[in-house]
C-alpha cells in the first residue's frame, strides 16, 4: 500500500519512512508541512496517510486540518495524526465523520515500534487506532454518568476496545482469555445499553458516541 | 583657637547663604514670566469696565495655568541645579486623543497643586524673596556706613557729619541686617522647597501609587520573563533531545523487530536499550510538562489539566468553564496550582478520588480542588502548599486551604484576570 508521512522533524520524518517500510508501505511522498501533504495525496492517491498536528507555517494544528480535507475528499484514504499533546478537540474532529481508517497517536508511540505497526496496519485496513491516553482523557469528561456502573475491569476493557484493539488485542493486553474478554464487552454494552456490533471499528464509533464525542 | 571658635559662631548663618541667594535670585527670575503675562492688560493703566477687568484678569490666569507644565519643568530644574533637590515627576496622562488627556489633566489633583503654586505660592516666595534681596542690599550698604563716610572728600565730611556715634548705630544695625537677611534666605529656600516639592511634586499617596505601579509592572516583567524562559527551555528540549531521543528508540524499536535471528544476548542489550530509551522519552516528557507545556501555550487550560488529570493515578474529575482563555502568566499559574494540588493529593491524602473545577467569576478565575481523603494538611507542614501560595501571590491572587482532620481537603486559588 502506498503512504504519504508529512512530519517536520526531520529524524522523526527518516524513522518513520523507516518503520512504514519495515511495515510493508510503500512510502512515496514525504514532506515537513500541511500544504505539500495535500498535493502529495492529489498525485499518489496513497492508502494512508500519516500526519504531524503541529506543522509549518504557524505550527499549530494545520495536520488536523489538513487530515480533514484529506478525509472529505479521499474518504478512502486512511488518515493516522501524531501529536507532541493530546487535545481531544482534535480527535473529537477527526472522529466526527465517518471513523473508518482514522488514528490518533501521541508522537511518542513511534518508539513502541511492535504496537505502532500493528496500529498503522489497523488504521490502513479501515480501522481505527487511539491513543490510550485520547481515551481515558474521553473517559474522564463523562465520570458522572452509565459509565460509574462499570466495575474497574470492564473500563479497563472499554478503554482498549475504545483505542480499536480486537477482542484478542484486548485478551493479550490484560493476560485473560479471549472469551472472558467477550463476556466482559456484552457486558459493558448492555450496561451502556449499545447495539452489539460485529466489526472493530463499528465499536469504537458506538462507544465514541456515547462519550459524546462521534 | 579662641578666635576660630568664635569666628566659627559668627560666621554659621551664613552657611551655605550664597546658593540660597542665588536660589532666591533665579526664583524671582523664573517667576518673573507669569508675572509679565498676569500685567501685561495692566500696563497701560488698565481696562476699567467690569466685563473687560474680568477679561484681563481670566485670560492671563488661563494662559499662566495652560503654561503650567512649562512654568514646573523649569521650577523643577532651578531646584535640581541650585539645591540639589530632586522633585519626582508625576506621571503622564495617559488618554487616547489630545481631547481626552487634556480632560484628564484637568481632573488630576496634581494639575491644580500645580496652577496653585505658580499662580500663588511662587509669586508670594518670590516677592519675600525679592525683599530679602533689598534688605541685603540696605544691609550691606549700613554695615559698610564707615567706608562710605570715610570715601566722602574730608571737608563734606566734617561740615555734615562730624564725629557722630550715629554710624556706630547704623552700622550695628546693618549687621544686623546682615544676619537677619542670611536667616531669611536660608528660611525662604527651606520654605520654598517644602512648598515646592508638596504642590510640584507628587503627593506621598501619589509617590507610593506610582512606587506600586512600577513594582507591579516590573514584577509583571520578571514573570513574563521566568514564563518565556521556561517556554523556551520546552521548544528546546522538544526539538533537539526530545526527537533524538524518539528516533533512537526507533531505531532500536526496528532492530527488535527485524533483526530476528540474532543472538539471545545481543537482542537482551537490544531490548534493554529500547527500554531505557523510552523511559528516558517519558523522563523528558515529565521534565518537560513541569516548566511549561506545550499543551497548555497552544491550546489553553482545559486541554493542558485535562492531561494532568488524565495522568493522576486516582480518579480526577474535571470541569473547565472559561469563555476566554486568560493572560498566559496566569494560565501559567493555575496550571502549576492544579499540578501541585494534585501531587499532593496523591502524596499525602490518602484519597479515593480529587475533584478539579476552573471558572471565572467577574475579573476571577476560580481554581478549586477538592479531595476525599484525610486532611490535615497545613501550608506550613512543608507539602509544597508554601510554594503553591507563593506562586499564587506572584499574580496578586488568593491561595486559601480547608483541610480538618478527616477531610475533605479543599484548596480555593483565586487569581484575578481580566474579564
Amino acid at each position: 500500500m502506498r503512504a504519504v508521512i508529512a512530519e517536520d522533524s526531520v529524524l522523526l520524518r527518516i524513522g518513520l519512512v523507516k518503520v512504514l517500510e519495515t511495515a510493508g508501505f510503500d512510502v512515496v511522498a514525504e514532506t515537513g508541512d500541511a500544504e505539500a501533504v495535500l498535493a502529495a495525496v492529489e498525485e499518489h492517491r496513497p492508502g494512508l496517510v500519516v500526519l504531524d498536528v503541529r506543522m509549518p507555517p504557524g505550527f499549530t494544528d494545520e495536520g488536523v486540518r489538513a487530515a480533514l480535507v484529506i478525509r472529505k475528499q479521499w474518504p478512502d484514504t486512511a488518515v493516522l495524526l501524531l501529536s507532541q499533546y493530546v487535545e481531544e478537540r482534535y480527535a473529537a474532529d477527526l472522529l466526527s465523520g465517518d471513523t473508518r481508517g482514522v488514528g490518533y497517536l501521541l508522537k511518542e508511540r513511534v518508539a513502541d515500534v511492535e504496537e505502532f505497526i500493528d496500529a498503522l496496519r489497523r488504521v490502513a485496513g479501515g480501522g481505527t487506532a487511539l491513543d490510550p491516553q485520547v481515551v481515558s482523557q474521553l473517559l474522564l469528561r463523562r465520570h458522572s454518568d452509565p459509565l460509574d456502573r462499570l466495575t474497574p475491569r470492564e473500563r479497563d476493557v472499554l478503554e482498549l476496545m475504545a483505542s480499536g484493539r480486537s477482542n484478542a488485542g484486548i485478551a493479550q493486553a490484560l493476560v485473560v482469555s479471549e472469551s472472558a474478554v467477550a463476556k466482559h464487552i456484552n457486558s459493558i454494552l448492555a450496561k451502556l445499553d449499545l447495539p452489539k456490533a460485529d466489526a472493530d471499528h463499528r465499536r469504537v464509533l458506538a462507544v465514541l458516541r456515547f462519550l459524546g464525542v462521534g | 583657637m579662641r578666635i576660630t571658635s568664635v569666628a566659627r559662631v559668627l560666621r554659621k548663618p551664613f552657611d551655605g547663604v550664597g546658593r540660597a541667594v542665588a536660589f532666591l535670585t533665579t526664583g524671582i527670575l523664573v517667576q518673573l514670566a507669569p508675572l509679565l503675562v498676569l500685567a501685561v492688560p495692566w500696563l497701560n493703566g488698565g481696562p476699567t469696565e467690569a466685563l473687560s477687568v474680568i477679561v484681563a484678569v481670566l485670560v492671563p490666569l488661563s494662559a499662566v495655568a495652560l503654561a503650567t507644565p512649562v512654568l514646573t519643568a523649569a521650577q523643577t530644574a532651578r531646584f535640581r541645579t541650585r539645591l540639589g533637590v530632586a522633585i519626582p515627576r508625576l506621571p503622564a496622562v495617559a488618554g487616547a486623543s489630545r481631547t481626552d488627556r487634556a480632560r484628564q489633566w484637568l481632573r488630576t489633583p496634581a494639575t491644580w497643586r500645580q496652577i496653585g503654586y505658580h499662580l500663588l505660592a511662587g509669586p508670594l516666595i518670590a516677592l519675600a524673596g525679592a525683599l530679602t534681596l533689598l534688605l541685603w542690599a540696605a544691609a550691606g550698604v549700613a554695615a559698610g556706613v564707615y567706608v562710605w563716610i570715610w570715601a566722602l572728600p574730608p571737608e563734606t565730611r566734617v561740615e555734615h557729619l562730624g564725629y557722630t556715634t550715629q554710624a556706630v548705630y547704623v552700622t550695628a544695625t546693618g549687621l544686623a541686617g546682615l544676619y537677619g537677611a542670611a536667616w531669611l534666605s536660608r528660611a525662604l529656600t527651606r520654605l520654598d522647597t517644602r512648598t515646592a516639592t508638596a504642590r510640584l511634586g507628587p503627593s506621598r499617596a501619589e509617590l507610593l501609587q506610582m512606587r506600586v505601579e512600577e513594582v507591579t509592572e516590573s514584577r509583571a516583567g520578571v514573570l513574563d520573563a521566568a514564563d518565556a524562559e521556561r517556554r523556551r527551555i520546552e521548544r528546546d528540549l522538544h526539538d533537539g533531545a526530545q526527537q533524538r531521543l524518539v528516533s533512537m528508540a526507533v531505531n532500536l524499536g526496528l532492530a527488535k523487530v527485524t533483526l530476528k535471528d540474532l543472538p539471545d544476548d545481543a537482542r537482551k542489550v537490544i531490548d534493554e536499550a529500547h527500554r531505557e530509551a523510552k523511559e528516558a522519552i517519558a523522563e523528558l516528557s515529565n521534565l518537560v510538562r513541569g516548566l511549561h507545556p506545550a499543551v497548555l501555550e497552544d491550546r489553553g487550560l482545559d486541554a493542558a489539566l485535562s492531561g494532568i488529570a488524565e495522568r493522576a493515578p486516582l480518579p480526577v474529575g474535571l470541569t473547565v468553564h472559561l469563555p476566554v482563555r486568560p493572560a498566559p502568566a496566569v494560565e501559567a499559574v493555575a496550571y502549576f496550582v492544579v499540578s501541585e494540588a494534585l501531587a499532593n493529593v496523591v502524596k499525602h491524602a490518602r484519597a479515593g478520588r480529587a475533584d478539579v473545577r476552573v471558572e471565572t467569576r467577574g475579573g476571577i478565575l476560580l481554581v478549586v480542588v477538592t479531595d476525599d481523603g484525610v486532611g490535615g494538611a497545613a501550608p506550613e507542614g512543608g507539602t509544597g502548599l508554601a510554594g503553591l501560595a507563593k506562586r499564587v501571590a506572584s499574580v496578586d491572587g488568593t491561595f486559601s486551604i480547608s483541610s480538618p482532620a478527616g477531610g475533605p481537603t479543599v484548596v480555593t486559588v483565586e487569581l484575578p484576570c481580566a474579564p
